[in-house]
């Protein structure tokens, strides 16, 4: 492994996707001043995303890991590729939130520069070699999206959202620091491959404070992905939050956790699996249950998303728990999968909203397929997907997951898995019902845009084409992390 | 590859039979006349039937193997291919099935006016994912169809159903789910068992330790059973059934019952066998159960086609038997009945379907005189009640004779307890055929009631006469598709008792487990 022990000219070619991102962001901010137009803020955050994305290209090529800045950052596969699901994840949000935000009356340029700053921060998070640059960028990522969340300034659940996204995201901020201090207290190191070497050069395998300081790790990492029962921020924010932005959390977020999970448990602990795993395994389970059986009893959409999002991460989990590299990519695929056909759910949901109407309830649905039959076409293919039916990209991410999981010897949770996954079936169902089984209550206008109907021509293609042909994706994310 | 025959056709006919469907639907998309749609639909249709013909001119009855092959690589990182292929098990049922397809779209024209694009697009994706189910080779690619077919069958109900057919779409929907998922984590657990491979000749021809078996043949069973239904996992048959459209219920008993039987036919007995010989008991009792069980539900049905959906269970259960009954007459009578249950129960819901655009009732007690009033109608009932009891002469006939020859052959007792389900088949299908047809006329349905009863139009003859012309065909002549399935079942049962171990598995069985 090439190593730079200090600050190099070289290092900083490792993160100009970084770097580009936030040049972007800070001249959004700029710019905001100038033009008056949101169009053509987020058209060039757009842009710029698509230059750091040519840019992580362009690093692909580099296939060993390469660290920079004292060994605190690292660029390899799989780092590059949560990178490629952030930049996805950006670009799709910020062609939905265009005319959403207006609709919201809360169009402000730095919801650009801030959506790009958390993107940063998730950009870190993924790279991260050492504990301390997790943290930063972490916090990056979560400042971000604690204002993004509370954007809508004169609605009162909005500010509520943000509130309670701060204080419970404050409160896993604390675990992760008391996680890492007393990580470092016992092994004198943040570096993650230094402490994979020093548990086992000072014998620390057994030591019940290592345990401790990795149960706290996994908390902090638990309340960004909302495993229950760390999820109780996730409903209310989703919810309050503009709904493109919890379409922009229910991803970003949510991977970069499981970047640095997979990164922290698979580098640094790498020897204590059993250990993780005694934690992971009943919280897997929970998150599974807890999400899918709470989401039927929602009746708004938005909210039951946030419980479908929870139980997905419970799946996404089952990949960890393997502690296989095999498993670990499965679990990758899961949320480049997840990111397409949830944020294509998302959009559609923002369609429904226009001046005056939520669209929010469950009812509002009602006999959608009667006046928009393309559009409920799509939420049909969404929901489907979400549900895990095959032909579609849904049923490809938990194939892949049980399939390591089971390979790992977890028939039993796996299981538990399709059971809930089957329970779960319901709740998505029933939005295809109220789609085109019932009558329309009201008329329903959808807000279109172009930028809104590309989004939604990428994910619901993705979605089909993962689902029929998934080879592509395999094959990249197998290289991109199994190398 | 020895032990399969390539296609030798100049073009992938299986690909183009299962996708052409799927085009067509494609097509439709773009389209915005409701007649055209409903021409469209039936000319795609036809032309899937079309095309599986040269599949019965070129089809080699002499050997088990697997013919008109396809492979191809698809997802090259789990060893998964798409392959796909056909036996003499499944070529009767690529037949029923574009047969049938046709009959729907023909039985819908009238009836459906709500969502006709949606509704005929949800026909062909429908016919897609059967005939795949019955051609693929590849788990992963079978499941892939069994499972996708779930989204236009739950649209079929749910949209175009009855009254309460949200609720039977859900629950049809849900219960095959639970069945299905189990099976997936079944399909997994084998793929490590056998190297990485889903390939279903691979995974049929290796030996598993019995514990394995036995919890495989569990988890298959789950999803099999769900769909036959056998009792009792029938609960939400009689609903879908009901509550489905026309359409929808000949698909439904016509082809979608067919393949938890297929499955136990092509998965659980070749690759489980020793599992299958402990699992002969439980279900032959459960079948019993079904077939007895169905039939006495039937006696108090008020709704017609809620008595066709118990009638079923109970015929459906005299598949199982035949095929646990694994011997060649128990076998081949088996796949007979499956294929007799298709035309006669898919005709009977046709004929229902047709009465009730007239009627707009399913009751039983509105009818009434129907004989005088409708006498076409009434003289091709009559014979779909001798074919579904199995009169001599009728398709229905050869079917439940040969398996209760082979179950009187395996287990005398249950041979005897499945025939009384005859005796109770014609008790309730005469006693229907009494009340609908005879007895006095309901007064709203005299010459001057409020409503105008007319007899068969040329539409529905044609809709009807090809199911008829097999009932004959087939009760005169069962070689004709008897002889397709020689090879195949006997190929199966000899694979099944050179492997099997004997007596004592079941002992083997616990202290393996325990």
């Amino acid at each position: 492994m090439e190593t730079a022990s200090t600050i190099t000219l070289a290092g900083f070619r490792l993160i100009i996707p970084e770097l580009t991102i936030i040049c972007v962001a800070l001249m959004l901010l700029l710019l905001d001043l100038i033009v008056k137009k949101k169009g053509v803020i987020a058209a060039v955050g757009i842009a710029g995303t698509f230059v750091a994305l040519y840019g992580t290209f362009k690093l692909y090529g580099i296939s060993e890991p390469v660290t920079a800045f004292s060994d605190m950052f690292v660029l390899d596969g799989y780092g590059n590729f949560f990178k490629v699901i952030f930049y996805l994840n950006v670009i799709l949000t910020i062609c939905i939130s265009l005319k959403y935000m207006t609709v919201e009356k809360a169009s402000f340029g730095e919801y650009y520069a801030l959506l790009l700053f958390a993107t940063a921060g998730m950009m870190f998070m993924a790279s991260a070699a050492d504990l301390i640059v997790i943290y930063l960028g972490l916090e990056l990522m979560a400042l971000s999206t604690y204002i993004l969340a509370g954007l809508m300034r004169k609605q009162l659940r909005s500010n509520e959202a943000a509130l309670k996204y701060f204080f419970l995201g404050a409160f896993s901020s604390a675990f992760l620091l008391y996680g890492i201090s007393l990580t470092y207290g016992l092994t004198g190191t943040t570096n993650l491959k230094e402490i994979a070497a020093s548990l086992i050069t000072l014998n620390l395998a057994e030591n019940p404070i290592v345990f401790l300081g990795l149960i706290f790790l996994v908390v902090s990492f638990g309340f960004k992905i909302a495993l229950v029962p760390f999820h109780m921020w996730a409903p209310d924010v989703y919810e309050g939050a503009p709904t493109s932005i919890t379409a922009f959390m229910s991803v970003g977020p949510k991977a970069a956790g499981f970047a640095v999970m997979g990164r922290v448990l698979f580098d640094a602990f790498g020897g204590q699996q059993v250990q993780w795993n005694s934690i992971l395994i009943p919280l897997a389970v929970i998150t599974m249950a807890a999400g899918s059986i709470i989401a039927l009893a929602q009746t708004n959409i938005k909210r039951m998303l946030a419980y479908s999002s929870i139980a997905h991460a419970g799946y996404m989990l089952l990949g960890i728990i393997a502690g296989t590299p095999g498993g670990l990519t499965s679990t990758v695929n899961y949320l480049m999968i997840y990111t397409f056909m949830n944020i294509g759910a998302f959009a559609i949901i923002i369609m429904l909203r226009r001046e005056g109407f939520q669209g929010e309830n469950l009812e509002d649905y009602m006999g959608l397929a009667k006046s928009h039959p393309l559009a409920s076409a799509l939420m049909l293919i969404f929901m489907f997907s979400l549900t895990g039916i095959p032909p579609t990209a849904g049923f490809v991410g938990k194939f892949y997951v049980f399939l390591e999981a089971i390979n790992s010897g977890y028939v039993y949770l796996a299981v538990i898995a399709v059971i809930f996954s089957a329970i779960s079936a319901f709740f998505y169902l029933r939005v295809v019902m109220y789609m085109y089984m019932k009558d329309p209550k009201q008329e329903v206008v959808l807000t279109t845009s172009y930028s809104m109907n590309f989004a939604l021509a990428v994910t619901a293609v993705m979605v089909l084409l993962i689902g029929v042909f998934p080879s592509f994706l395999l094959n990249l994310v197998r290289v991109s992390i199994l190398g | 590859m020895e032990n399969v025959i390539f296609n030798q056709l100049s073009y992938p006919v299986l690909t183009w039979t299962v996708f052409l469907p799927v085009i067509g639907a494609v097509f439709l998309l773009f389209m915005s006349s409701a007649q055209v749609i409903r021409i469209a639909t039936l000319f795609v249709t036809i032309a899937t039937f079309m095309l599986s013909f040269p599949l019965f001119k070129q089809f080699d009855k002499t050997t088990h193997m697997m013919q008109f092959v396809e492979r191809h690589e698809w997802i090259p990182s789990w060893g998964i291919h798409y392959f796909i292929g056909i036996d003499g098990i499944s070529i009767l049922f690529i037949f029923l099935t574009t047969l049938l397809s046709i009959l729907c779209v023909l039985v819908s024209w009238k009836s459906v006016e709500n969502k006709v694009k949606e509704f005929h697009i949800a026909i062909l994706t429908m016919e897609a994912g059967m005939l795949g189910v019955f051609v693929s080779l590849d788990f992963f690619l079978f499941y892939i169809f069994w499972e996708a077919m779930l989204i236009p069958m739950f649209l079929l109900i749910g949209v175009w159903g009855g009254t309460q057919r949200v609720y039977a779409a859900i629950k049809f929907f849900l219960y095959t789910l639970v069945g299905s998922v189990l099976m997936l984590v079944g399909i997994v657990v084998l793929y490590f068992a056998a190297g990485r491979t889903l390939d279903i000749l691979v995974l049929s021809s290796l030996q598993y330790s019995l514990k394995l078996q036995f919890w495989l043949f569990l988890a298959f069973f789950a999803a099999f059973a769900v769909k036959v239904p056998m009792f009792p996992f029938h609960t939400w048959l009689p609903d879908a059934h009901t509550e489905a459209p026309t359409a929808g219920s000949v698909i439904l008993a016509g082809v979608l019952l067919k393949m938890g039987a297929y499955g136990f036919l092509r998965f659980s007995i070749p690759m489980f066998p020793d599992a299958t010989r402990i699992f002969v008991k439980p279900v032959f009792i459960l079948s019993v159960i079904g077939i007895i069980y169905g039939a006495l539900v039937c006696l108090a049905q008020k709704d017609l086609k809620r008595l066709i959906a118990y009638s079923s269970v109970s015929h459906m259960g005299f598949v199982t038997l035949g095929i646990f009954a694994l011997n060649a007459q128990g076998v081949e009578g088996g796949i007979l009945q499956m294929i007799n249950h298709g035309i006669v129960t898919g005709a009977l819901f046709l004929m229902i379907g047709m009465m009730y655009e007239r009627t707009h009732t399913r009751v039983i007690a509105d009818y009434g005189g129907f004989a005088t009033l409708v006498p076409w109608y009434a003289g091709l009932f009559i014979i779909l009640t001798f074919a579904s009891i199995g009169l001599p002469g009728t398709n229905g006939f050869i079917g439940e004779f040969l398996i209760l020859f082979g179950a009187f052959k395996a287990q005398k007792l249950y041979g005897v307890l499945a025939a009384t389900g005859v005796i109770l088949g014609a008790g309730y299908m005469l006693w229907l055929y009494q009340k609908v047809f005879w007895e006095k006329p309901n007064p709203d349905y005299a010459a001057s009631g409020h409503h105008h009863v007319w007899d068969l139009d040329l539409r529905e003859v044609i809709t009807l006469a090809p199911l008829i012309i097999l009932i004959f065909w087939i009760g005169f002549y069962p070689e004709a598709l008897l002889s397709f399935m020689h090879s195949s079942v006997e190929h199966m049962l000899q694979n099944l008792n050179t492997r099997v171990a004997g007596e004592g598995l079941l002992a083997q069985l616990i202290t393996e487990i325990f």
